[in-house]
């Protein structure tokens, strides 16, 4: 698989060869080799909607390669503000830079955007749509500690309806048959046209309300939030978001050898008290963001091969 | 009366058993409004179907990409290209690989929802029809299908 020139604007696009080449650069430069490599090369930010985090990783992964940023954060006082069409930004900044990073709330901008670019476009997230480097990182993150994918056992906690990070990994990991769980209030089920097609790829499927008798069957627990928003009646709400707050002895219920992950950012679906659990892995997840976008960064650079 | 005879052309092409009053929309999909002489029939009685719509377009022969853009509305129409008054090729619609500004995205969050550009859908299943945005991914089954 070469990605020299190539956008990354979905997992739909990829396959095990591609995630294997993203996976093995990610250790070599997450084991100190590639610094500097990208020394002379720009990137170009533009967030058309807030995310600090996802935005300061690109950028921290750029610097260390030794490139350079450029970029917008909000529309507030761009070009954007004054009516310009995302198409006519982005073939604009495409001669200002070598690489583009974008998110956009609606859905199917980055693909929009990769049409209409002369430099590769990297989706860091359109609307409830895709955000490929978060699942490359949750699948390196995996694949540190479990050599093997298709032998560990996922569960799913949470929102699993509008949770962009679930759909995306679950959708990879199905590649691998890798067996899920899927762990969720009836409201916030997987939708259905996803179990569809995560068991048709070949991962066998458990659909679960709760994390009762889960104990000692999971090596992996992902737990998202669940919103607010979604809920109608908020005692409802705190019904269900209670059922679903990890706690300590929660951790331990499911045995010493549980790792629980989060794509971050949480609000109080995790208590802070496990996060010095052994089993809580989901700090050491956001770091991997940094090799994991590095290894994008270059490989769509052409740069790394 | 036989549709054939109130039809009859020398040159050009004749689609049959279009579900009926679907004609026009047939002649927006394939972009004929200024393709020269057109004749449409709608609602004629039909052994095959209840009631069919006919178009004859005159001196143009369709491609068969062309027509198999008309698959979502009229899944059983049948293509007769005439040349020299007799009929040259006759064949059925197929499904294409992907039809682009043919299907409305029913995802008001689509950049397609949200922004004048064409629509984009890849067929991701035949049987059943089963239809993927190339935007925002979110898929469409037959039932479901809007056509722009
Ligand atoms: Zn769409």
């Amino acid at each position: 698989m070469d990605f020299t020139g190539k956008s990354i604007v979905s997992i739909r696009e990829l396959d095990k060869d591609s995630f294997l080449k993203i996976l093995v650069t990610s250790k070599e430069i997450k084991d100190g080799k590639y610094a500097d490599c990208l020394r002379g090369k720009l990137l170009a930010t533009l967030f058309f909607e807030p995310s600090t985090r996802t935005r300061l990783s690109f950028e921290s992964a750029m610097r260390y390669m030794g490139g350079g940023v450029i970029g917008f954060a909000g529309t507030e006082y761009t070009s954007v503000k004054k009516g310009e069409t995302l198409v006519d930004t982005i073939k604009t900044v495409s001669g200002y830079c070598d690489v583009i990073v974008i998110r956009h709330p609606v859905e199917g901008a980055a693909r929009l955007a990769s049409e209409n670019a002369g430099v590769p476009v990297i989706n860091a997230g359109d609307g409830a749509n895709q955000h490929p480097t978060q699942t490359f990182l949750d699948l390196f993150t995996m694949n540190e500690i479990f050599s093997d994918l298709s032998t560990i056992r996922v569960g799913f906690l949470g929102d699993l309806k509008y949770g962009r990070a679930v759909h995306s990994l679950a959708y990879a990991l199905s590649l691998y048959n890798t067996p899920l769980w899927f762990i969720s209030p009836e409201l916030l089920k997987m939708p259905e046209y996803l179990v569809e097609e995560i068991r048709e790829n070949g991962s066998r499927i458990h659909e679960v309300e709760n994390l009762e008798g889960l104990d000692e069957q999971l090596d992996i627990l992902y737990v998202t939030r669940i919103q607010k928003e979604r809920f109608g009646d908020m005692q409802e709400y705190e019904k269900v978001a209670g059922c679903f707050r990890i706690t300590k002895s929660v951790v331990e219920s499911l045995g010493e050898n549980i790792k629980i992950m989060h794509p971050l950012p949480r609000v109080d679906e995790i208590d802070q008290e496990v996060d010095t659990l052994e089993n809580a892995i989901y700090f050491k997840q956001a770091h991997n963001g940094i090799p994991v976008r590095q290894a994008v960064l270059g490989l769509v650079l052409g740069v790394l091969q | 009366m036989k549709a054939y005879k109130v039809f009859a052309i020398n040159e050009g092409t004749v689609i049959d058993h279009i579900p009926s009053t679907k004609a026009l929309k047939v002649i927006d999909i394939l972009g004929l409004e200024n393709e020269g002489i057109l004749t449409i029939g709608i609602g004629f009685s039909s052994e095959k179907m209840d009631k069919k719509d006919i178009i004859k377009i005159e001196n143009k022969y369709l491609k068969k990409e062309e027509t198999d853009k008309i698959s979502l509305i009229a899944p059983n129409a049948t293509i007769n290209i005439i040349k020299n008054g007799e009929l040259k090729e006759k064949r059925k619609i197929e499904l294409p690989e992907e039809y682009i500004n043919i299907v409305k995205c029913r995802n008001p969050n689509c950049i397609t929802s949200v922004k004048d550009i064409k629509t984009k859908f890849k067929i991701v299943s035949r049987s059943p029809l089963i239809l993927r945005c190339l935007y925002c991914e979110r898929v469409i089954k037959a039932g479901e299908v809007e056509i722009l």
